[in-house]
């Protein structure tokens, strides 16, 4: 017994080191798997109160831009209403069904924007109180942005789409050909595209959209465009590189995707997901 | 003693809201951020006991993961800096640093560099290595930390020019 505590004494330089190298190794660990409660998050109240204030500050500098974008976007909206109310007079409705949405929309400002990491996070000023919950769509005026991984009592986190953790399936506008989309952490402005078959119609310049087959974002939220593509080693698959629509390294405004039917839907396929021992959702 | 607690105290706060609120948004050129927090660790009193100075390390690490959701990067690589200090130390500065009470400002400018540079590299080296986790970027790694070293080396020197006590 002696022995070892002389042992410890003699070395606890090592011992307090290695203990404190293993704890930080571990939180390293859980950062890097995706759907895990971490414990380093920015959403706490310190954190978050910190970088909101900060954000504060600077938030009036790029309020023209901020307008300008929004103003465009009000306009893009308004031809689709005035377009989408020309077609509704045109049918008539016999149903007595109410027609009810499957998302709603909520707007939140990003706080803090990482990306030159290789798994980068957007921290929200929205959380639990504003109706904010994990596995929300984030998007932006211009297009896809990530999907929320935590959220606390006024903050979430948000998994950037340029975060090695996140797959989103997006696929061609023009048709049905999906695959999914991550990052290689190089470069921000471009993304990376899998497993999109080789018979497929690709060129330079098409649009690349969301699938819609997750819970998370409805089918068509734009993503980018086709900026090169090349065949891969088995000669099947593209491996297409995208253009994003968004500057991911300039977001202020976000809004969230809630699925309303999320819930519904989910009970009907877990009877499923058990028999084929795969869990949906963690 | 007081004095220098007091000093280290304010030291430890300063450079984390300096590294979160400013230098984590700079990304020159798209992705190289300076990690100028860990001038902490360079100018920590050489003679403090070393199981505290590993605690303080690890703390400091992990208030800069906090703000950037990393994890332990950032408290691994200030924990294995720290504990490689004394090796640093007794390489840059001769083996005689541990009998004298040297000061950091005290010593000649070559002997200051190598040390400096040591630490950063090893910290960013480390820092790198964990927050990338792939064996297969290696050369993203390496790219990296040698940008990021250099513009870190940049801003540590001026922010210490500019604190330097003249005495």
């Amino acid at each position: 017994m002696q022995q070892i505590i002389d042992f410890l004494i003699r070395y606890r330089n090592a011992v307090v080191y290695l203990l404190l190298l293993s704890l930080a190794l571990f939180f390293t660990i859980q950062a890097h798997s995706y759907h895990q409660s971490k414990v380093i998050s920015s959403t706490n109240s310190l954190t978050g109160g910190l970088l909101s204030w900060s954000n504060n500050l600077g938030d009036y500098f790029d309020l023209k831009d901020q307008n300008e974008l929004l103003l465009n976007e009000n306009k893009r909206l308004r031809n689709q209403l005035s377009a989408s109310k020309e077609k509704i007079k045109r049918i008539t409705v016999t149903d007595s069904i109410p027609v009810d949405t499957t998302y709603r929309y909520r707007s939140a400002q990003v706080i803090a924007n990482n990306y030159s990491l290789r798994d980068n996070y957007i921290t929200l000023d929205k959380g639990n109180e504003n109706g904010f919950s994990k596995d929300m769509g984030i998007i932006s005026s211009k297009g896809i942005v990530g999907v929320v991984e935590d959220a606390s009592e006024r903050y979430s986190r948000v998994i950037s789409i340029l975060n090695s953790n996140l797959e989103i399936n997006v696929g061609l506008k023009k048709s049905s050909h999906y695959g999914s989309m991550s990052w290689n952490g190089k470069d921000p402005n471009t993304i990376q595209l899998t497993d999109i078959n080789r018979l497929a119609p690709v060129a330079k310049g098409d649009t690349i959209i969301t699938a819609g087959k997750s819970l998370i974002f409805p089918k068509g939220i734009p993503v980018g465009t086709i900026k090169d593509y090349t065949l891969d080693q088995s000669q099947t698959y593209f491996l297409i590189e995208i253009r994003l629509f968004n500057d991911m390294t300039n977001l202020d405004q976000v809004y969230a995707i809630e699925h309303l039917k999320k819930e519904e839907i989910r009970s009907l396929e877990e009877p499923e997901s058990k028999l084929n021992q795969q869990p949906i959702d963690e | 003693m007081n004095n220098t607690l007091v000093i280290n105290i304010v030291r430890f706060l300063f450079l984390i809201l300096l590294q979160a609120l400013v230098l984590n948004n700079i990304n020159l050129f798209g992705y190289i951020n300076p990690y100028a927090y860990i001038i902490f660790i360079i100018l920590f009193p050489f003679t403090t006991n070393q199981v505290n100075f590993l605690l303080i390390s690890f703390l400091l690490g992990l208030s800069i993961d906090f703000f950037l959701n990393s994890g332990g990067v950032h408290a691994s690589a200030s924990l294995t800096v720290a504990y490689l200090r004394p090796t640093i130390l007794s390489y840059s500065f001769g083996v005689s640093y541990e009998h004298q009470n040297i000061k950091f400002s005290r010593m000649g400018l070559k002997e200051r560099l190598l040390y400096v540079i040591l630490i950063v590299f090893i910290h960013h080296l480390v820092l790198f290595s964990l927050e990338i986790f792939n064996l297969q970027y290696i050369l993203m790694i390496l790219k990296k930390t040698l940008f990021s070293s250099i513009f870190s080396l940049i801003v540590i020197f001026i922010v210490l020019t500019l604190f330097s006590r003249k005495n």
